[in-house]
C-alpha cells in the first residue's frame, strides 16, 4: 500500500527527499509532465481532455511531517533539540526517534520516576530539557554521526488495526501523508480540466511550498487535501471534536488561514450527495492548510480543502479510517470530473 | 552468546505481573538448554538446576532474576475507547502518544491517544495528562470493540528493540529481562567451568506487585546462598549524581543492611580478578528487589545484588549496554566457580572472642 510507505517515509519540514522520490515514482507514468522547484515542490501536470482553454486546477497536499531538529550536541554525546513544526511537548519523554542523514536510531529520555519527586511529575519537561540518545559517549563520537540542524522523526510503522468495520490503519505523519496518497490516486482518473497535483514542501513551518507552487502554476481553482484533527473521544464537556473517524470526508468552510469559497464548497456538497458518498463538514476553528496559501496567490484563487479525519495527528501515532480515505478520493475524483461545468 | 538476539526475544515478549505466561515459554526453552532440570512452580517461576561436582549434600546458591513487567490493566469501555489502571508505575508523563498491545480476545495493536496541539487550551498546554484521564484507541467501532476486550485485559507496550550506538540497547521490559538474559549468560559460562555448588537459576513472577515469586521460590528451594540480579539507574539527564551508575560501565553490588557484607567483598574480589569494572550501590533500604524477599527467607540467607545500569527505566525506551548485561552475567559465574566447601564457615560472623 502506497500509503504504508508514505506514512513510513522520514521527511520532517525541508528534509522532504524521501517522500518526493516515493510520489514521483508513483505518479510519473500517470501524468504528462513531472516538474520540482526551489523550494522541493513536486507538481505533477496532468492535461486535460476538454477544449482549450481549459480550467486550471491545481489540487495540494503536502509533503512535510512534524519533526525535531538538532539545536545541540552534549559534551556525553546526547543530542539536544528543538520543535520543527507543531510538536507538542508533553508527550515527546520516552519516544523513539530515527535522527539526521544517516536515519539513526535514537530514544528520548525520560528520568526514571522512582528518582522523580512527586511535583516534578506534575510539571511537563520542555523541550529544551529533553535530549535524544542515540548511544553516542561523547561529543566527539556524535558529531561523528549527526550535525546540528539534521532532523528528526518518530519511529512509528505504519500498521493496519481492524480489517472490517472502520478499517482503522495507524502511522505516523497522516498529516499529509493521506492528503498525499489522495492525490496520487487521483492521477489515475481522466479530466476534462488541467490537473496540477502539488506535492508541496514545507507546510508545517508556515504554508511555504504552496505558496510558491500557486505562484508558479497559477491555478483558477484550488484544494488542498489533508489529514486533519479528528479529536472524537468521549469527553465530559461539550467540545467541538473538529471531525469524526468513519464519517466521510471532512471539507472545511473555515479555520484559521482562509475561508473556503462557498461555490467549491457547494461543489463538493452537491457531488458527495449524488454519488452517494458520505461527508462532513470540519468544524470551524482549529488548524490551517495550504489553502491558506494557495486562496491568496497573485490576484486571488477560489480555494477549499478536503481532509481524511485522523486522529491523534502531531503525535508519533495517528489512527484513520481506510473508509474515509477511500470517500475522499471518491468525492475528489467526482468533483474533478464535474470540472468545469460544475464551475459557475 | 549472542546477547542482542536474546534480549530482544525476551524484552519483545509480553509478561505483566501475574500473567507471565509469554515470556515463560521462552525462559523455559533456554534454561532446558542450558541446566540439567527446568520446571516450573506453582505460582509460576521457572526453576533451572544446574548441578555442581562437590561432593553431596552440596551446598546450592539461588539466582532470582524476575520476568515480569509493569503494564496497564483494562478498567472501563467508552464508546470505542479503553479507560485503564496502572499495573505496577509508570510515570504519567511517558504514557501520552505511546503505541500499546491489547491483549484481549486477540492481540491488538493500539495506541493512547495524544488530542492534537491545535485543539489545546493554553493551560492544557502545560499540564501532563494523568492517566485516568488518558484512554487507548485500537481502532475499533463501540460495537466491535466489546467483542474483543473486556475490563480486565492486560495491556504492554508495543516496543520492539532498538540498537543504538555503541552497542546500546532500548526497548520495553528491560526490567528485568536483562537480568534474565544475564542468568542466562551466567548458566553458559558455568557449563564450560567446574563448578562445585548446585545452581539454582530462578526467573521469578510478580516481583513488580510485591515480590511474591521470590518469596516462594527461596522458601521451596532452601539455598544456602541468594544472588538476586535486577536494573539500577543509569545516569541520565534529570538525575542526580548520586544512586545513578554510568551505563557501559559494568554491573554494580549492592551495599547496605540487605547484604552479607562478606558476600560483597567476595564478589568485589572476583570482579578484581577478571579485571571488570564494578561499582558500589549504596541502598538503605531492603526493598525493591527479590533480594529483599530472599533475605528474609525461612531462618535468613546470606545474599546480594547484582544490578545492571538502565536509563529511563519505567518507560518503554529502558536502555542498557549489552556488555553490561554479558558482563553480570560472567561476574556471578565466576564468583559460582569460587564457591568451594568452606565458603559458608567464612560468613559466619567474627565475634572477636580470640582476641581475648
Amino acid at each position: 500500500m502506497l500509503l504504508e510507505k508514505l506514512s513510513n517515509a522520514f521527511g520532517p519540514s525541508g528534509s522532504e527527499d524521501e517522500v518526493r522520490r516515493l510520489l514521483a515514482r508513483a505518479v510519473h507514468d500517470k501524468v504528462d509532465e513531472l516538474q520540482t522547484d526551489a523550494l522541493g515542490n513536486l507538481i505533477a501536470f496532468k492535461r486535460g481532455t476538454g477544449a482549450e482553454p481549459r480550467m486550471k486546477v491545481m489540487v495540494d497536499a503536502h509533503t512535510d511531517e512534524v519533526g525535531l531538529m538538532i539545536t545541540r550536541i552534549e559534551k556525553n554525546g546526547l543530542l539536544g533539540f528543538r520543535a520543527l513544526g507543531g510538536v507538542d511537548a508533553r508527550l515527546l519523554m520516552a519516544k523513539g526517534v530515527i535522527v539526521g542523514e544517516k536515519r539513526l536510531p535514537g530514544v528520548i529520555t525520560a528520568p526514571p520516576i522512582h528518582l522523580t519527586e512527586r511535583e516534578q511529575r506534575s510539571k511537563v519537561l520542555k523541550i529544551n530539557q529533553l535530549v535524544i540518545d542515540i548511544g553516542a559517549s561523547s561529543e566527539d563520537e556524535a558529531k561523528k554521526l549527526v550535525k546540528l540542524g539534521e532532523v528528526a522523526t518518530f519511529d512509528t510503522k505504519f500498521e493496519v488495526l481492524d480489517e472490517g468495520g472502520l478499517r482503522t490503519v495507524k502511522g505516523k505523519a497522516f498529516d499529509d501523508r493521506m492528503g498525499c496518497a489522495v492525490a496520487v490516486a487521483l492521477a489515475e482518473g481522466e479530466y476534462a480540466v488541467d490537473l496540477y497535483l502539488s506535492f508541496s514542501t514545507q507546510e508545517e513551518v508556515g504554508l511555504r511550498g504552496a505558496r510558491v507552487a500557486a505562484y508558479r502554476i497559477e491555478p483558477d481553482l484550488g484544494f488542498a487535501l489533508e489529514g486533519t484533527i479528528c479529536d472524537d473521544m468521549p469527553k465530559k464537556e461539550d467540545v467541538s471534536p473538529t471531525t469524526e473517524l468513519g464519517k466521510g470526508p471532512a471539507i472545511s468552510v473555515m479555520d484559521r488561514t482562509f475561508v473556503a469559497d462557498q461555490r467549491l464548497v457547494r461543489l463538493l456538497i452537491d457531488q458527495a450527495k449524488a454519488n452517494g458518498i458520505p461527508y462532513q463538514f470540519k468544524q470551524p476553528g482549529a488548524g490551517g492548510t495550504d489553502a491558506g496559501a494557495i486562496h491568496l496567490s497573485k490576484a486571488g484563487v477560489p480555494s477549499v480543502a478536503v481532509s481524511v479525519p485522523s486522529r491523534y495527528i502531531h503525535s508519533p501515532v495517528s489512527i484513520a479510517s481506510l473508509n474515509d480515505f477511500e470517500n475522499t478520493v471518491a468525492l475528489m475524483k467526482a468533483a474533478l470530473s464535474a470540472l468545469p461545468g460544475a464551475w459557475s | 552468546m549472542d546477547i542482542v538476539p536474546l534480549v530482544k526475544r525476551l524484552s519483545e515478549a509480553n509478561g505483566v505481573s501475574g500473567y507471565e505466561h509469554e515470556v515463560r515459554q521462552i525462559v523455559e526453552e533456554e534454561f532446558g538448554r542450558l541446566a540439567d532440570e527446568v520446571r516450573t512452580d506453582a505460582l509460576g517461576s521457572v526453576i533451572a538446576l544446574k548441578r555442581g561436582d562437590g561432593p553431596e549434600p552440596r551446598p546450592s546458591i539461588l539466582i532470582a532474576t524476575h520476568m515480569d513487567e509493569i503494564g496497564l490493566i483494562v478498567s472501563e469501555l467508552e464508546e470505542g475507547f479503553l479507560h485503564f489502571q496502572q499495573v505496577g508505575g509508570y510515570d504519567d508523563r511517558v504514557l501520552l502518544g505511546q503505541e500499546v498491545l491489547v491483549h484481549g480476545r486477540r492481540t491488538l495493536p493500539g495506541v493512547i491517544g495524544a488530542r492534537p496541539p491545535h485543539v489545546l487550551s493554553q493551560e492544557e498546554r502545560g499540564k501532563p495528562v494523568p492517566y485516568d484521564k488518558l484512554r487507548i484507541d485500537v481502532g475499533l467501532g463501540p460495537d466491535e470493540l466489546p467483542k474483543q476486550v473486556r475490563v480486565g485485559d492486560l495491556v504492554t507496550m508495543k516496543r520492539e528493540l532498538i540498537e543504538l550506538q555503541g552497542g546500546l540497547l532500548a526497548g520495553k521490559a528491560f526490567d528485568d529481562r536483562v537480568s534474565v538474559a544475564a542468568a542466562m549468560v551466567c548458566l553458559e559460562e558455568l557449563g564450560r567451568m567446574r563448578h562445585r555448588w548446585d545452581v539454582y537459576a530462578v526467573a521469578t513472577v510478580q516481583e513488580e506487585t510485591g515480590l511474591k515469586g521470590a518469596i516462594t521460590s527461596t522458601f521451596h528451594l532452601q539455598p544456602d546462598l541468594g544472588i538476586a540480579m535486577d536494573v539500577t539507574f543509569g545516569k541520565q539527564p534529570g538525575t542526580a549524581d548520586e544512586y545513578t551508575y554510568e551505563v557501559g560501565k559494568g554491573p554494580t553490588i549492592g551495599c547496605g543492611p540487605n547484604f552479607h557484607p562478606k558476600l560483597q567483598q567476595a564478589l568485589m574480589a572476583v570482579a578484581e580478578k577478571l579485571e571488570m569494572s564494578v561499582h558500589l550501590d549504596p541502598l538503605t533500604r531492603p526493598a525493591g528487589t527479590d533480594a529483599a524477599a530472599i533475605q528474609v527467607s525461612r531462618e535468613g540467607i546470606p545474599v546480594e545484588l547484582i544490578s545492571i545500569p538502565v536509563r529511563n527505566m519505567h518507560t518503554p525506551v529502558e536502555t542498557v549496554s549489552a556488555k553490561d548485561v554479558e558482563r553480570a552475567g560472567r561476574l556471578l559465574a565466576a564468583f559460582i566457580a569460587s564457591l568451594d566447601e568452606e565458603f559458608l564457615d567464612s560468613l559466619v560472623w567474627d565475634l572477636g572472642l580470640d582476641d581475648e
